[in-house]
């Protein structure tokens, strides 16, 4: 009888419990450290980004501290650099775009997670996920030569008979300006509203809707009191990550906002915004200290939108766990 | 020492384990691998019980038992297969053919001990490609499509897909699919062939031909087979192990583990009082 | 029925109804965006604009040759930059990292997405402009691929890690490698999906303007090389359209049209790709 060892084959050596020098030859530890490079460039690209925003700001943030934000003369030629008129002409034009994308947004996304049949719902999405990929140029050309002879002629003149008691909409109406930065920007992140709020509506548990019919609610109602209020967390989400699209947009905003460092509360004004200043001016700086000061206006802007995509991946990720988890129950 | 006297199933069986020594057995039964003491555990959870056994050359060997007994955590030990889990742990020793599986480099170890999985798992690749997989990541210099021809023979498969083998694998049935992946296994020329329920996604046409499949496969390796349907084991293996809940209640040959089991627990699963 | 009921039914309608309005509007954004588009882009547009130079003022005809090929160059050097990155960085993430490495990497992965196409524009422009002293299309190349690598990676990752787990265990069990059961089975097993991410990453920077401004600038004339700046479809648009001149306006809009159909139909052929993937790995 032939001993067991005899039969063994020469399939392996008698290495130890899967020795690095095996792991070596079999190429699993070249490729680990391989897509480790890789990957730790990531995070290494992502840090010197924020390095290089940090240090090449100092100069302002040393000379001007907070009083950046809150002086509103920019003056290259003095060397006297305050951000407002930015900050307000961003802020201004991303609220105006809220107000009009957030109800149309949500309005759109419910359409599409409750009522629409799926293969519609799918079909719609499909050209909202288009809509999404249209790049901010286009829309700047179309605000260009479509959006702002239509606010010059008609909707600025409608808006002034009407509402013109109210100061927002007072002035004289050039066409460019706060108002039709906001609605072009609005166009821009309704996508993203309707895109992320159908998701989480759609992560809702059927029992949630079953619940509120059974006890005689209409459709809207139980849409609207029920499957919303669950779907809040996420909705909010992202209305904040529209709001951080909206700041950050630049090209689209630099075509029809005016680009003019104004603060007013007509919302027909020109105005300016930090991502457009930042466009018009980096390669044009003339001082140190200016070219600072539009590096630390993106930094401003890197924080702003670093801090509302982390609240909106926070809100979006409990809410469709909110789902699942009760969905599991 | 006891192993030497009678080299059979008796190396290191527990005491609970009655009627270890197969009756019809000739002295010259050999083990291609030996279970000695294996303790395993999912992190602190304990699934396996200090289980001995060996695994007969040329034979097929049933592990059975109702779910969660660990028939197929103690399957995947055999070719490590439980390292993919996380805080997973083994303790004890796996032979094959006297040497400790768990000192070998782990891939070359699977080559030597092939599986076969519960649902067929086709690659996203032609036929072909599916059974030149084994042969291709091991750089065997052998002809190709001679040793693909060869393992879909083997297979019971080669005249169904001789025609189309450049087919995507995922156009076959969920039957032949489980046949490809047999085929894929053998292949490469494994010594032992582990198959965790095999038929368990398949119709009972496939199961015969995979049952009858088996059978004819033991003269090329040995055979492991992990299933949940008493008859299979009793139609297509040579010794069968009992396990419940991570234990190993008896081992003996097929025929008398089935007529006349050793321990009550046995009886009553084999008659369907539990499980 | 009750009053009450019955204007509760009607609230119900009208709220209903009032959604699909949104919807509609929504949706029509789309196609009133394409519209315009090939109305006044189909008009202005013409063989010259694909073939010829762009023309100074005052003359009419010449086009974007310089533009679109500028584009190319950049968007080629985008991929180079950003698909490896992306790609091998997810296979570290879905196959190799556990636990605080993989955290790092992918929130660092998140937050370089959701930065503002300009705040990359100055960031390509302070590591790849100033040090060299001049605009390239090196540094526009960077900038766009730097914006490639978080959605390449994080989608990338997504498809590896859906590839079901027999797959894995069947090549592990044949004595396949790790890498060898990544090469050979797990990435051709999410082909499609992987695909789908890397065309995607690539419509997203096509139309990308404000990170070129800073970095590949622009160019009337052919770019005289990689280290020099070079004109580009995007930028070219966008000065176009803030011209006083008609012709230069007619010359955006037909670039217009050109860059949206581009980005649409990579979209479209993307989506298409993964669909049909999905179909026949199911069966």
């Amino acid at each position: 009888m032939a001993t067991p060892t005899a039969t063994v084959p020469s399939a392996g050596p008698l290495v130890g419990s899967r020795s690095f020098l095996a792991k070596l030859r079999e190429g699993d530890e070249i490729a680990r450290l391989i897509t480790f490079l890789f990957a730790a460039s990531v995070v290494l690209l992502t840090v010197l980004l924020v390095y290089e925003l940090w240090i090449g700001s100092s100069l302002p943030r040393h000379k001007f501290g907070f009083n950046f934000f809150r002086t509103s003369v920019w003056d290259p030629i003095f060397d006297q650099f305050g951000a407002l008129p930015f900050i307000y002409g961003t802020v201004v034009t991303a609220a105006v775009a809220l107000i009009l994308a957030v109800p149309l947004g949500i309005g759109a996304a419910i359409f599409l997670a409750e009522l629409a049949p799926a293969r519609l719902s799918d079909t719609l999405e499909f050209f909202i996920d288009l809509l999404a990929a249209v790049p901010s140029v286009i829309y700047g050309l179309l605000g260009v030569f479509v959006v702002v002879p239509l606010m010059r002629s008609y909707i600025q003149p409608a808006l002034k008979s009407t509402l013109g008691f109210l100061p927002l909409f007072q002035g004289p109406a050039y066409g460019v300006g706060f108002l039709t930065a906001g609605m072009v920007l609005a166009i821009m992140v309704i996508p993203y509203i309707i895109s992320v709020s159908r998701e989480v509506l759609l992560s809702v548990p059927r029992d949630q809707r079953e619940a509120a019919l059974s006890l005689g609610a209409t459709r809207w109602e139980s849409t609207w009191k029920v499957v919303v209020p669950f779907a809040r967390g996420g909705i909010f989400g992202s209305i904040f990550l529209a709001l951080a699209r909206a700041l950050g947009e630049t090209i689209a905003v630099a075509m029809v906002i005016g680009n003019q460092p104004i603060i007013k509360a007509s919302l027909f004004s020109s105005g300016y915004s930090i991502a457009a200043v930042i466009a018009n001016e980096l390669t044009e700086a003339t001082s140190n200290l200016h070219y600072q000061s539009l590096i630390e206006l993106g930094l401003v802007l890197f924080l702003l939108t670093f801090i509302l995509n982390g609240l909106a991946r926070i809100l979006i990720v409990a809410t469709s766990q909110k789902g699942s988890a009760v969905g599991n129950a | 020492m006891q192993a030497s006297v009678r080299p059979a199933l008796s190396v290191n069986i527990p005491p609970t384990v009655t009627n270890t020594a197969p009756r019809d057995s000739t002295p010259a039964l050999s083990m291609r691998m030996t279970i000695s003491k294996v303790n395993f555990f999912y992190g602190s959870k304990q699934s396996l019980f200090d289980i001995s056994m060996g695994i007969a050359t040329n034979k097929v060997t049933a592990l059975i038992g109702p779910s969660g007994c660990g028939k197929s955590t103690l399957l995947r030990t055999l070719n490590r297969m439980h390292e993919t889990i996380r805080n997973a742990r083994l303790e004890g020793e796996i032979l094959l053919d006297g040497q400790n599986i768990l000192k070998q480099d782990v891939t070359s170890h699977r080559r030597r001990v092939g599986m076969v999985f519960q649902r067929p798992n086709p690659f996203p690749k032609s036929i072909f490609d599916n059974v030149a997989y084994g042969l291709r990541i091991n750089g065997s210099k052998a002809p190709l499509s001679e040793a693909v021809e060869k393992s879909l023979r083997r297979a019971a498969l080669w005249d169904e897909v001789k025609d189309h083998l450049h087919k995507s694998a995922y156009e076959l049935s969920g039957g032949q699919q489980q046949r490809l992946c047999i085929a894929r296994a053998l292949a490469v020329d494994p010594e032992v062939l582990l198959l965790d329920e095999p038929c368990s996604a398949l119709d009972p046409i496939s199961t015969a031909k995979i049952e009858e499949l088996l059978v004819q496969l033991k003269d090329l390796c040995t055979l492991v087979i992990v299933t949940h349907n008493m008859q299979q084991a009793a139609r297509v293996s040579d010794f069968t192990a009992f396990l419940l809940i991570g234990q190993l209640i008896e081992f003996s040959p097929t025929p008398q583990l089935f007529t006349t089991p050793g321990d009550p627990r046995t009886e009553a699963y084999i008659t369907g009082r539990f499980g | 029925m009750s009053a009450r009921l019955r204007w509760r039914k009607f609230v119900s309608g009208f709220m209903l109804t009032m959604t699909g309005v949104c919807a509609f509007v929504a949706v029509s954004a789309l196609f009133l965006i394409l519209g315009y588009l090939v109305y006044h882009g189909g008009i202005s547009i013409s063989w010259n604009f694909f073939t010829k130079l762009p023309v100074p003022v005052g003359e009419t005809g010449g086009g974007m040759a310089n533009a679109i090929v500028g584009s190319g160059k950049l968007l080629l050097l985008a991929t180079l930059f950003g698909v490896p990155i992306g790609f091998l960085g997810a296979i570290y993430l879905a196959e190799f990292s556990g636990g605080t490495t993989a955290f790092i990497v992918r929130y660092a992965a998140d937050l370089l997405n959701g930065v503002p196409s300009i705040v990359v524009g100055i960031f390509a422009y302070a590591v790849a402009v100033l040090p060299f002293k001049h605009f390239s299309t090196l540094a526009g190349g960077f900038a766009l691929g730097l914006m490639m690598i978080p959605i390449t990676l994080r989608s990338t990752e997504e498809f590896l890690r859906s590839v079901p787990k027999e797959l894995r265990e069947g090549a592990m069990a044949l004595g396949a490698s790790k890498w060898k059961t990544i090469a050979t089975v797990i990435v051709p097993a999410a082909y499609r999906g992987i695909l789908t991410a890397i065309l995607l990453a690539f419509a997203r920077v096509a139309g990308e303007t404000a990170p070129l401004l800073f970095t590949a600038f622009g160019n009337e004339f052919w770019s005289q090389g990689w280290n020099q700046p070079t004109a580009s479809l995007p930028a070219k648009i966008y000065a176009y359209a803030l011209s006083p001149y008609d012709d230069w306006h007619r010359q955006a809009w037909a670039g217009g049209l050109v860059l949206l159909g581009l980005i649409l139909v990579i979209n479209i052929v993307a989506r298409g790709i993964l669909s049909r993937g999905i179909s026949v790995s199911r069966t």
